[in-house]
């Protein structure tokens, strides 16, 4: 595997592979010194053209126990609207040396054309493009599930929320179904995609009829200018049919899990009573993140030399 | 100024006798052309009555009347980086085509009897092919106000196509005003079909496709909404209409509707709607970005359907040159077209001659003598009799070519078919008897 673009570029032994690579390595963070040279002398870009802490600290934390160096670029609002291009960028990342390009970009595709372009020779890892995808994420959805559940064939989540607009939806929905979850999708009918019904998974319009019978259910972030555009009414009908309340928490069998890719809008889509239960693996899924994404650059970088 | 627009010495060749030529495929024979008319057409000329004329050995060769495009961005004025007049009409001449349709989304708009005459001279400076320029509907595209219509039209330019092309007429009442008026002077709005609320922000079809690559949709329904409302339009005010560019399937049924009800109605689809579809979004090269965009399978297949019964009169190129780097982008940032004009008719010899659905009369029919007819343009589209102007492209039916983007005459290399090999070569293509293209060459 050279790069990691999509969710769907995985079959069912990579994506094994990444899980059991992020519970070794995940042994790693209970140590006193949670860092192995295997990176060591490798260079490692944090190309971000869109704004997210969270996802940068967490590859900039995976890259760092790995002994890689670590550059942050930060290239917000410079890629169109100051007129240097992604090519640009990409070359000067590639006139630096960098093994490994983790990019999160607002236009959906764009990793897909630094891997495909030339422009780079390192590995590209896609930490959120646009609208289309964000693997790392779905990866690390399924390791936390994996974890709390302790199996996921079979198994059924529900998705629920802004699906067109969210690429963790998109991710989760491909890697889950390759690893055998049951997946629903659960929205407003303006807010999932034309041509949803080919997906991998199933859909459904009413969030209480697939509670009672999931065993985790995935929050998604809503925005709340989204009503601006006629997606939905209000924030509060939006949170009245579709968020997570406490009554929608006892609904859930005992042992689902709630989960939420974060930043949370508390109160819109989840209330802070779910956010905060014994169920939630919120928390979880942030410290999860940082050995998935270990795994990843491990297998994209030192397998690569294996190899 | 000659009497019928004939550029200065376009009448010192001594003609051109192309032996043995196939026109519209048929049997071989014998065509000469000579001061600026196809003078005769016989089983064998006798070299005695054609007096000087150059032999051209046609021997295999296939004779199509020149091709007519309806639709062409030459970017001059404004973005002579793109293209220019004299670079998109070589390229123009290369692809077999003896008149093209300059559309007024230029830098200045051409809106105003100055900017469409400039065009207009510039083409006839370069004499590649018969440039005619499309006056902007609207003043500077803005969709609110009419422009100087009748200027346009009594201009030394003579434009009788009208569009806001790259944006819709949106508004009903200035449409309605548009259609209502170029009555006067026998012109016809082109209509970009596409409802602007429903395309904000749109970078492909809106499909099973756009919701997997996270692209936002451009739907089907937002050209169907524009065409049907305007075909009802210009119905109700009695006017000729012609919608540029169809892409759907529905736009097809509707269209095949309102010819049917009588509604005077014209359209045009690209070559590339006829042969490309939405799949192409999934690698993310802004190549593939034109709008519309390119559809699904079935919409290719009722699009060749409708241009071979005659619902969809015209193919046009909408030949739409950009630099580089407004397409080696991420595909949100990149600008929407494709070049069409060197590859058009190997494209529809692919998509509708090796599929049965067009002879070459029909070829002939659909790339001249009906945009000919719809852009009222004078000595383009008369066919091949005797008599007719000289607007001649010979091709070798034979031939097969592997498009190289950097072997183009355009200024832009974004075409959408490097590396594909397609059918059909233009050898020679000629503007009123006069070579523009001898053997697949610059003349």
């Amino acid at each position: 595997m050279k790069h990691l673009l999509s969710a769907g570029d995985l079959d069912r032994d990579d994506a094994l592979a990444i899980l059991d690579t992020a519970e070794e390595l995940a042994q790693l963070a209970e140590r006193p010194i949670k860092k192995l040279p295997t990176l060591r002398g490798r260079t490692v870009v944090n190309l971000f053209f869109e704004d997210s802490t969270r996802t940068r600290i967490s590859f900039e934390a995976a890259a760092k126990r790995l002994s890689a160096d670590v550059i942050n670029f930060s290239a917000k609002g410079s890629s169109v609207s100051k007129g240097e291009t992604l090519k640009d960028t990409a070359l000067t990342l590639e006139a630096m040396g960098a093994d490994a390009v983790v990019v999160r970009h607002p236009a959906s595709g764009a990793p897909h054309r630094l891997a495909v372009s030339g422009w780079i020779r390192g590995s590209v890892v896609n930490a959120g493009d646009g609208t289309h995808e964000h693997p790392t994420q779905a990866l690390l959805d399924a390791y936390t599930l994996r974890r709390r559940l302790g199996s996921l064939e079979g198994r059924r989540v529900a998705v629920v929320g802004d699906v067109l607009h969210s690429r963790v939806a998109r991710s989760n929905v491909l890697l889950l179904h390759t690893l055998g979850v049951e997946v629903t999708l659960v929205a407003p009918p303006t807010l999932l995609p034309v041509g949803v019904q080919a997906w991998p998974c199933a859909t459904s319009l009413d969030l209480d009829a697939v509670l009672p019978k999931s065993d985790a259910v995935m929050m998604l972030r809503v925005q709340r200018e989204r009503m601006n555009a006629s997606y939905f009414p209000s924030a509060r009908e939006y949170t009245r049919r579709y968020g997570l309340d406490g009554r929608r928490l006892a609904a859930l069998p005992d042992h689902a899990v709630v989960m939420h890719p974060g930043p949370m809008n508390r109160g819109l889509e989840i209330s802070a009573v779910a956010a905060d239960s014994a169920r939630s693996a919120i928390v979880e899924q942030v410290s999860n993140g940082v050995s998935v994404r270990m795994a990843v650059l491990y297998l994209l970088l030192a397998g690569e030399e294996a190899a | 100024m000659t009497g019928d627009g004939h550029a200065p010495g376009e009448r010192a060749t001594a003609g051109w006798l192309l032996r043995g030529v196939r026109p519209l495929g048929g049997d071989p024979t014998d065509v000469l052309l000579r001061a600026g008319r196809i003078a005769e057409i016989g089983a064998r000329l006798d070299p005695a009555d054609t007096s000087g004329a150059q032999l051209l050995d046609a021997d295999g060769l296939i004779a199509l009347p020149g091709l007519v495009d309806l639709h062409t961005h030459l970017r001059e004025p404004g973005r002579e980086d793109a293209e220019t007049v004299a670079s998109g009409t070589l390229a123009a001449a290369l692809g077999g085509f003896t008149a093209v349709h300059a559309m007024a989304n230029t830098d200045p708009v051409a809106d105003t009897a100055g900017v469409v005459e400039q065009v207009w001279r510039l083409g006839r400076e370069a004499g590649h092919v018969d440039v005619r320029p499309v006056g902007a509907v609207t003043a500077g595209l803005g969709g609110q106000r009419l422009a100087e219509l009748g200027a346009m039209a009594e201009s030394a330019a003579a434009v009788r196509v009208f569009s806001d092309d790259g944006h819709c007429v949106s508004d009903a009442v200035v449409m309605r005003r548009a259609l209502e008026y170029v009555k006067a002077f026998d012109g016809v709005i082109a209509q970009h079909a596409q409802e602007p609320r429903l395309t904000e922000d749109a970078q492909m079809n809106e499909g099973q496709l756009s919701g997997v690559l996270g692209l936002r949709g451009w739907p089907a329904v937002a050209e169907e909404a524009i065409v049907a409302r305007d075909v009802l339009l210009a119905a109700h005010v009695g006017s000729r209409l012609h919608i540029c560019h169809v892409s759907t399937a529905g736009s097809v049924d509707i269209l095949r509707w309102a010819k049917a009800k009588g509604c005077d109605v014209t359209a045009e689809v690209t070559p590339h709607h006829l042969l490309l579809t939405d799949e192409l979004a999934a690698t993310y090269d802004p190549v593939y970005k034109v709008n519309p965009p390119l559809r699904t399978a079935e919409d290719v297949d009722a699009l060749r359907a409708a241009l071979a019964d005659g619902t969809i009169d015209a193919v046009a190129t909408d030949h739409a040159p950009h630099p580089v780097e407004d397409k080696e982008t991420e595909w949100a940032a990149a600008a929407f077209g494709m070049l069409g004009l060197e590859t058009a008719l190997s494209v529809v010899i692919a998509a509708t001659v090796e599929t049965g659905l067009l002879d070459w009369a029909g070829v002939a029919d659909r790339m001249s003598t009906r945009p000919a007819r719809i852009g009222r343009v004078a000595g383009q589209g008369r066919g091949l009799e005797a008599g007719a102007p000289a607007n001649v492209l010979l091709l070798d039916p034979t031939a097969r070519t592997t498009v190289d983007p950097t072997g183009l005459a355009s200024l832009s290399s974004n075409t959408p078919y490097a590396g594909r090999v397609l059918p059909g070569r233009v050898v020679a293509t000629f503007l009123r008897g006069r070579a523009t293209v001898l053997d697949g060459k610059q003349a």
